[in-house]
Formats: structure tokens, sequence, C-alpha cells
């Protein structure tokens, strides 16, 4: 082998080396820009006085103070944590339930689970209208169920100020929890067989099989479940628009609708970049543990 | 269906299975409801003339079926001054969508192939950190996002809206991938490597083949998501080349005028019919491939 | 250019040369708007269609929605990436905020030459002016201090004569809800509620303390007793509305009166352009009158010229400007949209007879200086100070907070957005 060949097959093994890194890191350094440059940008732009359009100069905390003394911040919050709790909790307990009983051999499972899973399909641009109608006293339920002679139902919560947010939450495990019974119907199909058969042997009866084996077993679907959830209740907003557009008054305003509001009806980037700051703030308190425990198992 | 009978432990026992299946189908078909309640509404709706939908009920089935309002939401209903319907927008969604998707997912599988199975010092740390990306929320985004692009020269062009989806698209795809590839094995990997086979080889002769379910399940995610984006169509495209989302946004909320419901229902319908599609055509291996690792924390 | 056909081959200068020319005849124009519906779009239309026979282009960009908030979201993105369409439908002091960070572009060559001083009302041209500088047109006047009213439902209790104070209506309001009728159709929706409301303060206050309060927001003003008379009355108006007004479009609200199970609507004068498209006539199935106060309220939408560059969209701008303020084009798009003319000198011969009592009653309020700019309609006051105004008017719709609360809560929200 000539040395110019042994030297051009060493540069190849080097450049082989360093491939995977020559991949990652441009993809890498977008994400560092696209996200991470973004974030510091609303971060300085929530320090800032900007209006109409961004302006650089400085001016402490002023929008956060601002941001605190709004009593619609205060509502956007209340609901967030109303919405959240609900929203993952219903989520997950339909989800699982669901999960469960389809993975009970039935004939029709294909078409029940299409049935299930398809909300997550449509974006609530599409579905929002038809929701609008079910919720509305004047045209959907209520009225359905007065023309059926029970003319005492009342389900007015869409109008009801403190009643919206839970309208909000039904559309949301509406469109979500489908996914979630995805997600543990293909942990329970992941299952082995031999721990159920050996569970069933020692005597256990189906409840307490799933409860004290099959579930702690998918510890890791519920995290990513979590994880799905949670992201999407923080960052919910097609939702909130097209079922009640933040009303009554403001009653059902979350914060992504806040942000959107201040930054564009309103002309206020300052306070809006402050709101920002907060929810993400909120999303790195939930992340962060997740990628810890990700990481930690990746290294084991 | 044809797939290997699930581990189901409810096992017959005569008369106290027979209640148990009644009350199985019974909680399942009340939920069948529950999921199809909307959509049954809409298409109800879209089938009945105006008339019918001032006096009926919302959920009565309608009494006269007639596709005026799909053939007016397709073709002729008004959008600003154009009255084409939802016809050239879709076609805009598509132009946008398929590109959008067939990178990101591309992008997707390179890097966590590259971040499993050629770990490296900091990868898992890059990961981690890529993973944020999926949680940002839209409206965040979106002004430096209009400053990049008009510094890029790509203000207002399809090209700009494809880069946007894939930028945001990436942390999901990588994240789908990574978790599929975590599950093979690194033996085959191994093997290849040692028989001399380099990094695009190994990619695209053993691992990709693989990784079908995983391709599935990113490519049905980023469908979705980008098929139905309106805050970035909306804010980086101009006029004529609005997705389909922005146009069905402009069917719908109009501010005056007789409310035309059943075509607002029928544009509804239409514009959801590609994912919802996907979803019912490619929902079994949706499902097959989480159980295939996509998931696993 | 003609250094660029010189040099390179002549079928490509050809056919550049002809595809500028061809472009420069009328110039090119991107209008952003969210007229996208029934006699606004079709208007739009006109609009177009006029643009086009003087040989431009026109690239329409309709952006439906919460009264145009997708449309601004749209073009702050269009605006910070550097790429605006050239004509904005955007009004009030927003033409003003656009205007101080230098995004706009000046159309007053062509003001000057037609004159748009002399046949625009002063309240309204400085609206339009920035630095003495007109930037943006303006295509109508609405008023927003009317009564719509179903005759047939007023004559089953016996009311003949609309109400001239608050307290007949409230009379009136009563008669009807012991009859068994909705007194008042209303859609429980921020902007809509805060409608009302600026309604009752000019009915209540008059237009001295309107700009007082509203306006100019003078604390004693917004805390004062008439405020808190005025929240009584919302106070009143909330008891007369029907359970399930809350979210409801404006028109469905209109319908409501047209179909005889309401008897009032207070709402601008778009909502006469919904009982003319159904075919009712006005006198005889429909009846409009101005709310209480003796006053005008007014809103105007109009189009501001953003700064874009090129002879060519710069052209562009100046036609349509032009256009926009013809009397032609006035009077097409205000026949199909209900309301009268910007400018006051376009014959009213073709319009109904609640617009001609819009005119009479504008040129009058004018000479009195009653005329007052809606708050509700971003006429009068910075987007930021209108929305912490609507958040606090519709949470008082929509809950039990007293009216003394109301009117300190309002001062605060008012401080608020005002130290931005």
């Amino acid at each position: 082998m000539s040395q110019a060949a042994k030297r051009g097959l060493a540069a190849r093994r080097i450049l082989e080396r360093q491939l995977p890194k020559i991949v990652v890191s441009p993809l890498f350094a977008a994400s560092l820009f696209f996200v991470y440059g973004f974030i510091a940008w609303t971060v300085y732009i929530s320090f800032t006085r900007s209006g109409v359009l961004p302006s650089y100069t400085l001016d402490g905390l002023s929008q956060y103070i601002r941001l605190w003394a709004t009593p619609r911040w205060q509502v956007a919050l209340s609901n967030l944590f109303i919405f959240c709790t609900l929203f993952i909790t219903l989520c997950t307990v339909i989800g699982v339930l669901l999960a469960i009983l389809l993975d009970q051999r039935i004939r029709i499972e294909g078409v029940i689970r299409t049935v299930y899973l398809y909300p997550m399909a449509l974006s609530f641009i599409v579905t929002g209208t038809a929701w609008k109608w079910i919720l509305n006293p004047g045209l959907g339920i209520e009225r359905l169920m007065h023309s059926l002679g029970f003319a005492n139902f009342h389900f007015d919560w869409l109008v009801n100020p403190q009643m919206a947010i839970y309208t909000v939450v039904i559309a949301g495990v509406w469109q979500s929890s489908g996914y979630v019974m995805a997600l543990f119907l293909a942990g329970l199909r992941s299952v082995d067989d031999e721990i159920i058969k050996a569970a069933a042997i020692d005597g256990a009866g189906p409840l307490r099989t799933y409860a004290s084996v099959v579930l702690p077993i998918m510890r890791p679907v519920f995290l990513s479940s979590f994880i799905i959830l949670a992201h999407l209740a923080i960052k919910s907003f097609d939702l909130v628009v097209a079922l009640t557009g933040g009303g009554p008054g403001y009653a059902t305003d979350m914060p992504a609708t806040f942000m959107y509001s201040f930054a564009f009806q309103r002309s206020e980037l300052g306070t809006a970049a402050a709101s920002a700051v907060m929810m993400l703030a909120t999303i790195l308190a939930v992340i962060v543990p997740y990628l810890y425990s990700e990481l930690r198992g990746a290294s084991k | 269906m044809t797939q290997p009978a699930p581990a189901g432990i409810v096992r017959p026992k005569g008369l106290r299975h027979r209640l148990m299946r009644i009350l199985l189908f019974a909680v399942l078909g009340t939920f069948c409801l529950y999921y199809l309640l909307p959509l049954f509404i809409m298409m109800a709706t879209s089938l009945k003339s105006l008339d019918e939908i001032r006096t009926g009920t919302l959920v009565s089935l309608p009494r006269q079926i007639t596709f005026d309002a799909w053939l007016k939401a397709w073709g002729s209903a008004c959008v600003g001054v154009r009255c084409d319907g939802l016809k050239p927008y879709m076609w805009n969604s598509v132009l946008m969508v398929v590109p959008a998707v067939a990178i990101s997912t591309a992008l997707g599988a390179v890097n966590g192939y590259a971040l499993t199975k050629w770990r490296f010092p900091g990868a898992n740390t890059i990961f981690a950190l890529m993973l944020f990306g999926a949680f940002i929320p839209f409206q965040v985004v979106l002004l430096p996002m209009a400053r990049t692009l008009g510094v890029l020269g790509l203000a207002g062009s399809v090209t700009g809206l494809i880069l946007v989806h894939t930028v945001y698209g990436l942390a999901f795809t990588t994240l789908f991938f990574r978790n599929f590839f975590m599950g093979v094995s690194d033996g085959i990997v191994q093997a290849a490597k040692i028989d001399g086979a380099g990094f695009f080889g190994i990619f695209s002769q053993i691992v990709l083949p693989m990784a079908l379910p995983a391709i599935v399940v990113t490519v049905i995610w980023q469908f979705t998501q980008i098929w139905n984006d309106f805050l970035f169509g909306v804010a980086f495209t101009v006029g004529d080349s609005n997705p389909v989302t922005v146009a069905l946004n402009n069917v719908v909320n109009t501010s005056t005028g007789v409310k035309e419901y059943n075509v607002d229902m029928a544009a509804a319908i239409i514009a959801g019919l590609p994912t919802l599609l996907v979803y019912v055509l490619a929902g079994k291996y949706f499902v097959r491939g989480l159980a295939a690792g996509a998931v696993k924390g | 250019m003609h250094l660029l056909k010189q040099t390179t081959a002549i079928a490509f200068g050809l056919g550049l040369l002809m595809a500028t020319t061809a472009a420069h005849a009328g110039g090119t124009v991107e209008v952003l708007h969210w007229w996208t519906s029934g006699g606004e779009a079709k208007a739009v239309g006109e609009l177009k269609k006029s643009f086009e026979s003087q040989g431009g282009t026109w690239i329409d960009s309709p952006i439906a929605g919460g009264g145009g908030d997708a449309a601004m979201t749209a073009l702050r993105a269009r605006v910070v990436a550097g790429n605006p369409p050239a004509a904005v439908q955007l009004k009030g002091p927003g033409i003003q905020e656009w205007a101080r960070q230098d995004v706009l572009n000046d159309v007053d060559e062509v003001a000057q030459k037609e004159q748009w001083d002399k046949v625009l009302p002063p309240v309204l041209a400085a609206i339009m002016k920035y630095d003495g500088k007109y930037v943006a047109a303006p295509v109508n006047i609405h008023r927003v201090d009317w009564f719509w009213a179903n005759p047939a439902v007023l004559a089953k209790v016996g009311i003949s004569e609309m109400p001239k104070t608050w307290d007949e209506f409230n009379a009136d309001a009563d008669k009807l809800k012991t009859a068994g009728i909705t007194p008042l159709a209303h859609g429980g929706q921020p902007w809509q509620d805060a409608t009302i409301f600026e309604n009752v303060v000019l009915g209540i206050g008059g237009a001295d303390f309107y700009r007082k309060a509203m306006v100019e927001l003078d604390p004693n003003a917004l805390t004062s007793d008439t405020m808190v008379k005025s929240f009584d009355q919302l106070r009143k108006l909330r008891g007369y509305v029907d359970a399930n007004f809350s979210g409801r479009d404006w028109n469905l609200a209109t319908a409501m009166v047209m179909r005889g199970e309401a008897a009032f609507q207070i709402m601008g004068d778009w909502a006469k352009g919904e009982f003319l498209a159904a075919g009712k006539k006005p006198g005889v199935d429909f009846v409009c009158a101005p709310t209480p106060g003796g006053a005008f309220n007014l809103n105007a939408d109009s189009f501001t010229f953003f700064k874009v560059h090129g002879a060519d969209r710069l052209e562009g701008q100046k036609v349509l400007a032009s256009l926009i303020m013809s009397p032609g084009f006035q009077e097409t798009f205000n026949l199909a949209k209900g309301s009268i003319p910007a400018r006051t000198d376009v014959s009213l011969d073709k319009f109904d007879a609640c617009a001609v009592k819009s005119h009479e009653d504008l040129l009058a309020a004018i000479e009195n200086n009653t005329l007052v700019p809606s708050v509700a309609h971003e006429m009068a006051v910075p987007r930021s100070v209108r929305g912490e105004f609507l958040d606090l008017v519709t949470k008082f719709f929509n809950s039990d907070m007293s009216s003394a609360d109301a009117v300190k809560e309002l001062a605060a929200a008012v401080k608020r957005a005002q130290t931005e």
C-alpha cells in the first residue's frame, strides 16, 4: 500500500469517526439558535418597554410588576392550574381504562381504536364550532334534553363564568385521551405474557393483576404520557380560542392566550414577553425532572 | 383483526363472564358516543339545507340529504375577494406539508441514529437540550422567527414555512427515533462496524429498514401537527399561498352576513379529511409503532 | 433597469420590459384586510375591480376572525420580517402607534392634490395623519350609538316611540320583560359589552364627560359619580338580556330582533347591513334611533399605508389612496356595508333613511363639538388601554361586581396600561 493511500485511509477513518458529530452539530446548532436564541431574545424583551414592535432599551422589572398586578394574569394562572390537574388526571384515567378494556380480545378492536384515536387528528379550528354548539345551552345538549321532555335539565357551563373552564377540560380530554389510550395499549401489548401467567398462577384476580403487576411495569408509559399531556396543557391555545374565546369575560383565559392577546392584539410586547418567560419557567419545572430521569436511564 | 391474540385477563367463566362482557361493551360504546358526537354533528349539519338547520335540532339526522354545502365549500365559497372555495388552499397545504414532513423525519432519523448508535461524549446532553424545543409555545417564537425569515429572504414564502416546521418538528422526530433506536440492540451495529461498514452504510442498509414502525409514528405525528398548524401559516404566508387552515378560518370566522353553517361544517370536514384519513388508514400501524418502542421512556 | 436591459440578452430584456410596463400602469398593491364576508367582501371586490381597471395588480390577503386579531398577528410578523403589505385595514390611534415606529409611508401628495382636508370631518382627518401628513385613507363612517328595534314587538306592549333617555329605555324594557319578551338582544363578547357600555356613558354623562373620562382618561372623571351611575345602568342592561348571550356573535343577536325574539339591540350601523341583507325595510320591519346623549359615537375604517419600496409598489399605494377617497367608491362601498361615506360631500340620494339621519347627525355633531371617538372600536385610546378597558367592562358584565368597585378597578387598570 502506498504512503498516500495509507494517509488517505487514515484521513477517512478520522472523518468516519467524526461523522456522527458532523451530522448532529448543524441540527444542534439550529436548535440552539431557533430555540435557545429565541428564548434569550424573549427574556431580553421582557426587560424592555416594547410596545407595538420590539424596542431594545432596558427598563428593569417593570413588565413583571405590571404582569403580576394584572387581574387577568391571575385568572389565567389559576385556570392553568385547574385545567392541568383535571386534564392530566382525566386523560390518564380514561386512557388507562380504555386501554385495559380494549385489551380484552375485542373483535372490533380496530374500529373502536380508530374512533378513540381520531380526535387527535383534528385541530380545534376544525372541531371548535361543533363543540360550541354541543355545549351551548340554547343549541346543544340542554336544548336536546328539553325537547326530550327533561324540562329541568341544566347544562349551561359554557356561559357560566365559574364553570366555563370545565367545558374546556371536556373538549380537551376529548381530543387527547384517545392518544393516551394508544400509548397504554401499546405498552400493554409489550408486557411479557409470562408475567401475567405467573400472576394468574399465584391466584391473583384480573383487578389485582393489573393493579399490582401490569401497571407498575408501565411506569415509563405513565411518564411519557404525563410529559405529553403536561406540554399540551401548558401550550393549549387553539382549544380555548375555538371554544370560548377566553370568555365569558376572560374567565377561561390561559397563559398562552394571555400572551398572544397582549403581544398581538394589545401591542404590549414587553408584558407579553414577561408572561412568556413565566410560561417557559413553568415548562422547565416540568421538563427538567423528566430529562434528568431520561439521562440517568440512558447512562445505566 | 389479524393481530396475535392480546393478553386478555378476563377468562371465560359462564354467566359472570357474559355479564362482564356486556358491561365491557357498554363502557366502550359510551365512550364511542363521546368521541363521535362532534364528528356526527359536523357530518349531519353539512348535509342539511340551511332551512333545516334553522328549524331542526342539532343532533337530528338530515331529512333530505344535499351535497350543495360540500360543493360550495370545495369549489365556490368566498375567501376575501376570491370565490374558489378551499380547493386551491388544499394544494398549498400539500405542497408545504410533504417536504416539511419528509425533511424533518429524515433529519430526525439520522439524528436519533447518531445519538444512540454512535454515542459520543455529550450526546445525551445534546439530546436533552434539543428535546426542550418540543415544549416551546409557538406564540413565543413568532416574532424572532419572522425577523430571521426576513433576514434570510424567506419572508412570505412557502420555503420559509417549510423551514419553520422542520426546525420545530426536529425535537419530536429526534425523540421518536432516539427512543426507538434505544431498544435496538447495539450488537448488530457493532458487528457491521467490525465488518468495515461506515456511518451511512449502516444507517441505510441495517438501521433504516428496521425503523419502519418509528417512521410510521413520526410521519403520522408530523403530518398531523403541520397540517393542523394555523399560527405559522397565518403569520408567514401571503394571501394566495395560505395553507388550508387559514382559508378555513376565513370561511368560518366571517363577521357579517347570513352564517351558512352547513358550508362551515363541510369546509371544516374537508380541511380535516387528510389527517383523518391518515389516522383511519394508518392507525393500526400507529399503535404498533408505539408498541415497538417509540414510547418507552 | 436600463443598464440591465442593455447588457442582457434581447429576449430577456424584452420580457423584462413587458413585465415592468405591465406592472407600472397602475402599480401593485397587496391589501391585508378582514372583510371576508357578505357586503364587506363585495365592497372590497369593487375596490379590487376599479384598481385593476386602471391596470394595477391586486394581491389579496384576507385574514378573518376576531375583529382582525389574526390579521394583526400576521401584520406584526410581516413588518418584523421587513416584508409588510402595502395597505392594511388598520384604524384609530393604532395608526399613530405604527407610525411612531417609522414603518408607514405617507400619501400626502395625493391628499393635498385632492384636498382631503376639506371633505373629511376634522376629528377623523386628525386620526388619519401622522406628523401632519396623511398616512391612511378612511373608507367609511360608522355610527356606534344606535338602537335597533323590531316595531311589531314593541307594538305588542304598546310602545310607539323609541326611548330618549336610559330611564325611558328601562321602563320599556321592564314592560317587555313582564310580557315575556327578551328586551335586549346582546352577544357576550368583550367588544360588544364595551359597545353598550360606552353608549351608556355617552347617554348619562354627555359628550364632554365622555371625552374627559374615556378619551383623556382623567382619573377624577373615571372615578366620578357619573361613572358609577353608568355602571349601574350597565348592570340594569345585564338583567335585560337572555340567558344564552355568552359568546354570541353580534349578527346572531341582530337576527333575534329580526325574528321578534328580542325587541332591541344596541349596536353600530353594520347591524343595518344584516337587516337589509335579509330583505327588511327600515321604518317598516325595523327602526333605528340614536341612543341617548344627543351626540355621535364615531367609528371609521381606514386603510393604512405601510412602508414598501420600489416605484411599482409606491405607485400602487397612491392609486389605491386616490381610489379609496373617490366619491364613487365611497358610495358603492358604504351602500354595501351599511355605513356612510367618510367624505361629507358625497350625495346620500341612494342611501336609506337611517343613513341619511346618521349623516345629518354627523354634520350637527361636528358643528356642536359632540362628535366622540369610540373606545370599543379602537378609535379613542391605544390598544393597551382599550384592552384593559374591555377586560374590566366584560368582567363587570359577567360577574356581580359592584359599581363602586368597578370604578376603582377601572381607574387602576387604565393607570397600569398607561405606564407602558
